[in-house]
């Protein structure tokens, strides 16, 4: 078995799988250059991120996969989760390998990992589009703040350009330090210098916000407790749908 | 200055809630003008309320002043609550207001009837259509049918509105005329076919002609409300599935009923909802909308209730263990997706991975079926040999003495009598 070490980005694990090919390594371990620990037996070989191998790897994979797999794969890397490097480099051999429509195999260890894991940032990307709460401030652009447990950022600029069309909206992920930013005509990636902290109300100070944004805020609320129905209150329903890590960014869990 | 309008929206949100329909999806509706908003593809829920029921949609009445005196309505003219009515642009603001925060997917609309049918109707048609026309509003508009309103009235409507709905309450004609002495299900089914006609109408010309514009592009749903008469689980499904056969229905509600009301005729303020009941006519709907079963499947003269220990698609299996066991690795997906414990997507994954090689004990725990139910009604590569065929009622001991039953452990709803 060989160690490959890499930078961690999507082209380096992208140059891994191609280098696997190249250097004819039947067995690889793969690490990021974080976790890599120095052993005297096994010094690792250390890919060098290449754009075009990269690319030519991506396009191999896409002729094997349909859409939804490209997405799948796409959303697993996302994940920053240590163990799905290792899952990626696998699978991606394995489609390269096997005839068209291997995919499907999910009895597959790495094919049913990278299902998994990609149905889990899906799902933090969903609650990110239902969570996300607008604060409209006083120079009309509509700000939220975001902590979400994978990198969900890069999947949401189609869903909410679609929809908030009209206005402009900063979304910023606090974790991660950077955020989207739509200006009517486009999406960009920004970087704020001085972010707000998470805070348990109203992210931003009442002195930066729109003068109605208070009454909006007291309505949601409002209306959250008018709509509950008390005689079926039923918290372990409620906690899991709206697990309680995601409370400090809804405005209605504060009232 | 906010105590008006914040007062208006609790009195006006609280009576509004007891129609639970709360979807988001099915639309077809794209943001196609640069405007705002976006119906297209699966709902959002953007929150849950305490009682755990999802909240895509600001569900309002346009006023809860109403001429009829439905027993079961916390709205009836009898009723002694404090009335109030919002004006359209109350409503537009509202509802823009909070879509632009994404508090929301788009607004549920309903109303007490006030003078008349088309008096009330006309006003729901003027708040949707200054929101798609003068806020060049695309989000998912649930409109309801006022009954007795004119057909040139919902015409109108429907080229709004996503979904619209209106309610059969009461499962039975008997049973509404009992509380609703005003209201029948003929009044219900009038409107309900005249909008499935035009439904079929205009995707018959949009067919030919691109440029024909939407008409309730999430098709209608109804509301029946449970546990406020006598009727059997079967009586309450069978209508359902004629409902659903006769006018394509996308979606029927069941509301265990919540006592507001003294009428000896309703069940008592303070008795428990039927939860229990609700959740176990859900699962039935589902099976007969996702898993192929026949209404007669899973209830019929011989059993004309569901069971409350156990949910129906088991309780259907320990009747028919002549049907089992099934060969996950040859058997069809229609017989598949009848074990208990399997879902679609499990199903679909398990005919998928049985191509590529004979699936095994471990491969199905990983692929994420419900093991320790379903082994009793499965075969796979390394089955165990089973030597006596057990019968239903061990079983059932079996499954419900392993699992949680979120119904048995947690006895605070209609369960405890003592």
């Amino acid at each position: 078995m060989e160690l490959y070490i890499f930078d961690g980005s999507l082209e380096g694990l992208l140059t891994a799988v191609f280098e696997c090919y190249k250097r004819k390594s039947p067995v690889v371990k793969l690490v990021t250059e974080l976790r890599y620990v120095p052993d005297v037996f096994d010094s690792g070989y250390r890919v060098v991120s290449d754009r075009e191998k990269g690319k030519r790897v991506w396009k191999g994979l896409c002729k094997k996969l349909g859409k939804e797999w490209q997405l799948r794969f796409y959303k697993a890397f996302l994940s920053e989760q240590p163990e799905v490097f290792q899952h990626l480099l696998n699978f991606a051999r394995y489609i390269i390998d096997q005839p068209p429509g291997a995919s499907e195999n999910f009895a597959h260890p790495d094919v049913l990992a990278i299902s998994q894991t990609a149905q889990k940032v899906h799902r933090e990307k969903h609650r990110m589009e239902a969570f996300v709460r607008f604060q409209k401030t006083a120079d009309d652009i509509y700000y939220a703040h975001i902590e979400p447990d994978f990198d969900v950022l890069p999947l949401l600029p189609e869903h909410f350009q679609n929809r908030y069309a009209d206005q402009r909206w900063i979304i910023y992920d606090l974790k991660r330090k950077y955020g989207l930013y739509y200006d009517l005509e486009k999406t960009d990636e920004i970087e704020l210098d001085a972010a707000p902290q998470m805070s348990i109300i109203n992210a931003l100070p009442s002195d930066l916000l729109d003068e109605k944004e208070r009454l909006y805020t007291l309505l949601w609320q409002d209306y959250f407790k008018s709509t509950n129905i008390q005689a079926r209150k039923n918290t372990r329903l409620h906690v899991r749908h709206v697990p309680r890590r995601y409370w400090k960014y809804l405005s209605e869990k504060q009232g | 200055m906010y105590e008006r309008i914040r007062e208006k929206l609790g009195i006006l949100a609280d009576a509004a809630k007891y129609d639970v329909s709360c979807s988001s999806s099915g639309s077809n509706r794209k943001n196609e003008n640069k405007g705002i908003g976006d119906a297209e593809g699966t709902g959002i829920c953007h929150t849950y309320t305490e009682d755990g029921r999802c909240v895509s949609l600001l569900k309002i009445l346009l006023t809860n002043h109403c001429i009829f005196d439905c027993a079961f309505c916390v709205s009836r003219r009898s009723n002694d609550v404090k009335r109030a009515a919002f004006t359209v642009e109350e409503v537009v603001e509202l509802t823009m207001n909070f879509y632009r925060r994404n508090y929301i997917e788009g607004l549920f609309l309903s109303s007490g009837i006030f003078k008349d049918a088309d008096y009330t109707m006309e006003r729901l048609v003027r708040i949707v259509k200054k929101l798609r026309h003068e806020e060049r509003f695309n989000g998912y508009i649930h409109l309801k049918t006022i009954p007795g309103a004119s057909d040139e009235l919902l015409r109108e409507a429907g080229m709004y509105a996503d979904r619209m709905s209106i309610n059969l309450e009461m499962p039975t004609e008997t049973g509404l005329k009992l509380l609703a002495p005003e209201k029948s299900h003929a009044e219900v089914k009038k409107p309900l076919k005249y909008i499935q006609n035009s439904i079929t109408q205009f995707e018959s010309e949009k067919a030919l002609i691109k440029s024909v514009p939407r008409f309730v592009p999430a098709g209608q749903s109804t509301q029946i409300v449970v546990g406020a008469t006598p009727e059997s689980d079967k009586e309450i499904l069978y209508t359902a599935n004629a409902f659903y056969q006769n006018f394509s229905l996308k979606r029927v509600y069941y509301s265990g009923y919540i006592p507001i009301s003294n009428d000896a005729r309703l069940p008592v303020i303070g008795s428990q909802p039927p939860l229990i009941r609700e959740n176990r006519l859900y699962q039935a709907d589902w099976l007969m909308r996702f898993y192929g079963f026949k209404v007669q499947e899973i209830l019929n003269d011989i059993h004309p209730n569901l069971e409350a220990d156990v949910d129906p698609k088991l309780s259907w299996a320990l009747r028919n263990l002549d049907q089992f066991p099934v060969d996950i690795n040859t058997a069809d997906y229609h017989m598949i997706l009848r074990v208990p414990g399997i879902g679609v997507s499990s199903a679909l994954k398990i005919v998928q991975a049985r191509k590529f090689n004979r699936l095994y004990e471990s491969h199905l725990r990983r692929l994420g079926i419900a093991f320790r139910k379903a082994r009793h009604f499965i075969r796979y590569a390394d089955s165990p040999i089973q030597l006596k065929e057990y019968e239903a009622g061990h079983i059932k001991g079996l499954i419900l003495a392993e699992s949680k039953s979120k119904y048995v452990s947690n006895p605070n709803n209609q369960l405890s009598l003592f």
